[in-house]
């Protein structure tokens, strides 16, 4: 298990945005009654959201407060979740995938350009702009390499990566440029490299399948034997 | 090879629009209130009818699992919990499920609970996917919007609601009584069986879980009849299948296929091929992380389902292929995957809390032969104290990589410690 531990400096306050605040109703109003407590992950990550991208104790506190959670109920959810940063993050956050289908495809190389232009894993570069780390698999193994990057404009995926795109989204993070959330070479999603082979039918998609189907196995005109029977 | 016409999953790569009226143009919700109108039992009959076994990785018949939960609704409602927490490594399927198909998982959703008697469905989707959390939630909103899910659901007369829940990164919480306590606001840590969560589930409630795929695939069966889904695939083993295929392939992809499709075939004709050839092949993870590797000679011919794999003391788990060619460090691959689940271990079980970690370590001085040639076989040992001796399955997900790469490639180990050792007394002789 990972050991996780709260930062040693602390913020004296925190408060949800107006925007976190519809969120957070919105998650709540999921749950029946009395079991608000379920929204606490959706909460916790609207108030990382809503702190710079990491969650302090007053966020904690104000988060257990909401839901009429103990406080310590929800340091233990906050240490046991691997998303929540339990420290201060740069403006980007990179979390590079380092499990063995990305190993087996080059996310050494993705760590190497992190390390190089970024520093130390966890640390904040220079300039306040990028953290990185290594994170467990993200689910995108069929478009190994990858990393995901999470800003104040949203957690978007980027796929299909070497060590040149990987610079390529660097130097645009670094000097505010809009970057493409996705593969990087040109795939689509998670077809082969060059285009789908399957699913060309186009007979698929032209609505011949919207038509009324006769159901298969359907009972046989059971109400009308029993209609009969009931009769005789 | 499967035809396109017999695919369930259309718009896999999201070629096409993933909205409402695209997906109905494709068969979504075609005939959905039809099936509600033949009854809980038909339902179940028919998925039952299908062969259709989970596509989590445990394999369990879906049907009969459904048939688990109670006949009548007592005091407590009943829930299905859909299992979208897909974080085992080399797995990506229900991603693309969920984001470019999201109505035949709602759907599903539908058709699922109405036969379980459920008025309420959670989805649990991992934290890390927020592109489709956001694609999902849109669908689930046109779906309430259209009515097809909602008050008198399609028309039925049957209420139902879907809510779509995230975790926050937590591998074991795809497991599904840790998936439970997560949802309730708890940290994610499996719960002790029995109960079983057919009986006291959510919120103490008679519960289902299934995976994504699982539920996801149940209108078409229906659409298209069990025998249709049953006519692929060997016996015990039917239906099509998502594959994933990552690594050391020359076009790594997402297809779906038929079931007990060759290995070699499904890597040849839909991955390109190994790089470098199939002679370049060292060895294959075909089921996910958790599933034991196999080397090249039984990859040549082994057929790609739950029975076959269990033969050569392996799995289809979620059937992410993971390829490795001769480049491969084995040693360094596997203590990569032992590093995962060190990582995610919850900590509640003391075998795997403290397990995972041991065989990390000794792998990892292994990884450069620093190791005795001994502690080859006390590392299987503890592997197998792990296995089988903790509350979840994550402690015999750990165990069986190593236990595979000690199986098939013991010679890899003691190559690493022989050269270390070859260095050393060289190193030694030179210091003489």
């Amino acid at each position: 298990m990972s050991s996780r531990h709260l930062a040693t400096e602390q913020p004296d306050s925190f408060s949800f945005s107006k925007g976190g605040e519809k969120e957070a109703k919105f998650w709540i109003a999921k749950y029946p009654k009395g079991k608000e407590r379920s929204a606490v992950i959706p909460l916790l990550w609207i108030a990382q959201k809503d702190n710079g991208g990491w969650l302090s104790e007053p966020a904690m506190r104000s988060v257990g407060d909401r839901l009429g959670m103990a406080h310590i109920r929800v340091l233990e959810v906050a240490t046991f979740y691997t998303m929540f940063k339990l420290a201060p993050v740069g403006k980007h956050l990179i979390q590079v995938c380092g499990t063995t289908p990305c190993m087996l495809r080059g996310s050494g190389e993705i760590i190497k350009v992190c390390k190089n232009r970024i520093g130390e894993k966890n640390t904040i570069s220079a300039d306040g702009k990028f953290t990185w780390e290594e994170v467990e698999c993200l689910g995108a193994c069929v478009n190994a390499p990858m990393v995901q990057i999470s800003n104040a404009t949203g957690d978007a995926y980027y796929e299909d990566l070497d060590r040149a795109s990987m610079e390529k989204l660097l130097d645009d993070l670094a000097a505010d440029r809009a970057i493409k959330a996705g593969p990087q070479n040109g795939r689509h999603t998670s077809e082969p490299l060059g285009g789908a082979q399957t699913l060309t039918d186009k007979s698929l998609y032209n609505g011949s399948r919207a038509k009324k189907i006769k159901i298969p196995n359907a009972p046989k005109a059971a109400k009308k034997v029993s209609k009969k029977k009931e009769a005789k | 090879m499967l035809e396109d016409k017999d695919r369930i999953f259309t718009n896999l790569y999201g070629l096409q629009d993933p909205g409402l009226e695209a997906a109905k143009k494709r068969g979504a919700w075609n005939g959905t209130a039809a099936f509600m109108a033949l009854g809980d039992d038909w339902i179940v009959t028919q998925i039952k009818e299908s062969g259709l076994r989970g596509r989590g990785g445990a394999g369990f018949p879906t049907g009969l699992k459904w048939s688990f939960m109670p006949k009548e609704i007592g005091e407590r409602p009943h829930y299905l919990v859909v299992n979208a927490d897909e974080s085992e490594p080399g797995t990506c399927k229900d991603r693309d499920l969920m984001r470019h198909d999201p109505h035949l998982l709602i759907e599903g959703c539908l058709i699922a609970s109405f036969a379980m008697r459920a008025n309420a469905c959670y989805i649990y989707l991992r934290g890390e996917y927020i592109d489709e959390r956001i694609a999902l939630q849109k669908a689930i909103d046109e779906a309430y919007a259209a009515k097809l899910i909602g008050k008198n659901a399609c028309g039925s007369g049957y209420d139902f609601d879907l809510y779509l829940h995230h975790g926050a990164g937590a591998y074991i919480c795809g497991e599904e009584t840790a998936l439970l306590e997560s949802l309730e606001g708890k940290k994610g840590q499996p719960r002790l069986k029995p109960p079983f969560p057919a009986n006291a589930g959510l919120y103490g409630c008679p519960t289902t879980v299934n995976n994504v795929e699982s539920i996801a695939v149940t209108p078409t069966i229906l659409r298209r009849g069990s025998g249709w889904f049953s006519s692929f695939g060997r016996p015990g083993n039917a239906g099509t299948k998502v594959f994933c295929i990552s690594g050391h392939v020359n076009t790594p992809c997402n297809v779906e296929e038929e079931m007990s499709i060759p290995l070699k075939t499904l890597i040849e004709r839909h991955a390109g091929g190994v790089v470098g050839g199939w002679d370049n092949l060292k060895a294959i993870i075909p089921g996910g992380s958790s599933v034991p590797c196999l080397p090249r000679d039984i990859c040549d011919d082994v057929l790609m389902d739950f029975d076959a794999l269990k033969e050569h003391k392996s799995g289809l788990g979620t059937a992410a292929v993971i390829v490795m060619d001769q480049s491969t460090d084995m040693v360094r691959a596997i203590t990569r995957l032992a590093y995962f689940y060190k990582h995610e271990s919850c900590g509640q079980c003391t075998p795997c809390r403290e397990g995972t970690g041991w065989m990390w370590r000794v792998l990892t001085r292994m990884c450069e032969g620093k190791a005795d040639m001994a502690e080859i076989d006390m590392l299987l040992d503890v592997s197998q104290e792990i296995e089988g001796h903790t509350i979840c399955a994550l402690g015999d997900a750990a165990a069986w990589p190593v236990q595979g790469l000690i199986r098939h490639f013991r010679h890899e180990i003691e190559d690493k410690i022989n050269t270390y050792r070859a260095d050393k007394s060289v190193h030694a002789m030179a210091a003489e």
